[in-house]
């Protein structure tokens, strides 16, 4: 006589979900401390409630149906929300691979007399259940994917200030790496900064970039050229010894970019060409 | 058939793109441009596009075009206006516009046509400054 | 949901949202199409930057198209891949089409009067730029500008 796996585990639901339950409480690693048992059962019986209620004999051996799509989102639920509890990875991943051991008993005590359809019905759902363990530690590294993405594009924001040293002059100050996509954000920046304050000169700070290299002068390059397109000067200032020796070892030609050694004299260049003069005041007691 | 007006401030010339430009248009204002060069004797063409969202490759060449063809006739041109996007796409695109002065606006242009032309002035012949400073940029 | 984009992702690499067509025979037709397709980047919220540099590379591409293909199709999609939207555009005419294209990919190459940084440099413009060319039956380009690309 064949049995229906699918029915059989619907009928058993109470035994699972106890059994379920008996293993994880059993086992030393339980973290009372972030969850309590009674929540632990709630998240269990709902889980099992929503495969049970899915679970037919076509579906048991096709993991990609749509009929799990519920059940997946409920893992990535218990998930995310574990991580959130401070769960670790692992700990998520044997709370649901536990469930497997509480089906697997159950699968045992059913057919202890038919081994051949034990073996089947085992290899089934020890399959649905990785591939469960699967969905919940993707949707962990994706969780850690958006807040990488988000920390990434906060750093790119924070760190390309344009700061308005005067009337006309705009100082963009660089630090780490200039890669790519930064000049892109550096360029749209400085740029629109140029357009909203009317500013007819920028100076380039990089004694915060650790080291120049062909492509970092490209974008160097770049960014001075597009500055340029807008009617604004660009000027390159912290030119340190090092980068100095690297660019001309590399055979970069920086001769069509003004460049100065420190951002004092690039503002003092700045000054001169918009013909303005500082001072120092004449003070009345020391007059000579 | 559509018509950019070229409009004449004193010693100037002054053209406002105000429409998206396909290339017969631009074509179009890069020979009448010449013509008005020729028949009013400017000495400076200035070139607004700040409301232009789109410069290409071809009507980059036509910038350039028009700077050297006015350069050749004692002319000297200035595009004021560009916009961040386009500036940074026609880099992107390879065309730095070497030969083109710029300025942020019609104002700051103006000045500019007006240094080049005093540099430029009959009091010195200009053949030395105006390489001078055309190197310098 | 989650498990099953993921599992896409390596399979099919882009999927189309929607899509839109548009025949291009004259110049006066170029200006209503990039206008479509700055409609388009603005709807999936693409910025101003990345914008321009789609809508300059759709420009030269017409360009190339009415010159030397004697005009053709050209098609605007909405695709995504992975949490990455973007545009495709694609562009096929039945005209000549090109025999060596290793060569026009070079900056500086050119049969036409123009400067010759058409194809490499819309290429720099674009995240994607594919070419396929026959000589005698035509050519189609494809690109796409991602969101954030």
């Amino acid at each position: 006589m064949k049995i229906e796996i699918s029915k059989m585990l619907q009928k058993k639901k109470k035994q699972i979900i106890d059994l379920w339950m008996k293993n994880q409480l059993a086992d030393a690693g339980l973290r009372e401390d972030l969850m309590s048992n009674d929540e632990l059962r709630v998240q269990s019986e709902e889980l099992v409630d929503a495969l049970l209620k899915r679970l037919n004999e076509e579906n048991l051996a096709d993991i990609d149906s749509s009929d799990f799509d519920e059940i997946y989102e409920i893992l990535g639920g218990i998930s995310i929300t574990r991580a959130r509890q401070g769960f670790s990875p692992r700990e998520t991943g044997v709370y649901i691979f536990s469930l497997k051991d509480a089906l697997l008993e159950i699968l045992q005590q059913e057919f202890k007399n038919d081994a051949t359809q034990l073996y089947n019905a085992t290899i089934k759902v020890g399959k649905l259940i990785d591939n469960f363990g699967i969905v919940t530690f993707e949707t962990f590294i994706k969780g850690r994917e958006e807040v990488i993405l988000r920390q990434t594009d906060e750093i790119t924001e924070i760190s390309t200030p344009v700061i308005r040293v005067w009337d006309g002059i705009l100082a963009l100050p660089i630090i780490g790496t200039l890669d790519s996509a930064r000049t892109q954000v550096v360029m749209e920046n400085l740029l629109q900064e140029i357009v909203n304050t009317g500013s007819s000169i920028a100076i380039l700070d990089i004694s915060g970039v650790p080291a120049v290299d062909s492509l970092v002068a490209q974008h160097l390059i770049k960014t001075v050229s597009a500055t340029r397109l807008m009617g604004a000067e660009c000027i390159i200032s912290g030119i340190r010894p090092e980068i100095a020796q690297t660019v001309v070892h590399l055979g970069i030609d920086l001769s069509n970019i003004v460049t100065k050694a420190t951002l004092a004299s690039a503002l003092k260049y700045a000054f001169s060409i918009l013909q303005l003069e500082v001072r120092k005041k004449q003070s009345n007691s020391v007059k000579i | 058939m559509e018509k950019i007006p070229i409009l004449r401030m004193g010693q100037f010339l002054l053209v406002t793109i105000q429409v998206d430009l396909y290339d017969r248009l631009a074509l179009n204002l890069e020979a009448d441009l010449v013509q008005m060069v020729s028949k009013t004797g400017a000495r400076g063409v200035l070139i607004d596009i700040s409301a232009v969202s789109i410069v290409d490759s071809f009507m980059g060449r036509i910038i350039g075009n028009i700077a050297n063809m006015s350069k050749i006739m004692d002319a000297e041109t200035v595009v004021v206006g560009m916009q961040p996007a386009v500036a940074i796409t026609l880099i992107e695109l390879g065309l730095p516009l070497t030969g083109v002065h710029t300025a942020l606006d019609v104002e700051k242009g103006m000045e500019l046509l007006r240094n080049k032309i005093l540099v430029d002035g009959p009091e010195n012949d200009g053949d030395d400054d105006d390489n001078a400073s055309d190197s310098a940029e | 949901m989650d498990r099953r984009t993921m599992a896409t992702m390596t399979t099919t690499p882009v999927t189309v949202l929607n899509k839109d067509s548009m025949l291009i025979v004259k110049e006066q037709d170029v200006v209503p199409f990039r206008n479509r397709v700055k409609e388009y980047a603005t709807k999936i919220g693409m910025g101003l930057v990345n914008q321009t540099k789609l809508i300059t590379a759709a420009s030269e591409l017409v360009r190339n198209m009415l010159r030397y293909g004697g005009g053709g199709n050209t098609l605007i999609e909405v695709v995504s891949k992975g949490r990455e939207n973007g545009i495709r555009l694609t562009f096929s005419d039945k005209g000549p089409g090109i025999a060596n294209i290793e060569m026009a990919m070079k900056d500086g190459f050119t049969t036409g009067k123009s400067l010759g940084l058409g194809l490499p440099g819309t290429k720099r413009l674009v995240s994607e730029f594919d070419i396929k060319s026959k000589p005698g039956e035509g050519t189609t380009v494809m690109i796409i500008k991602w969101k954030n690309g």
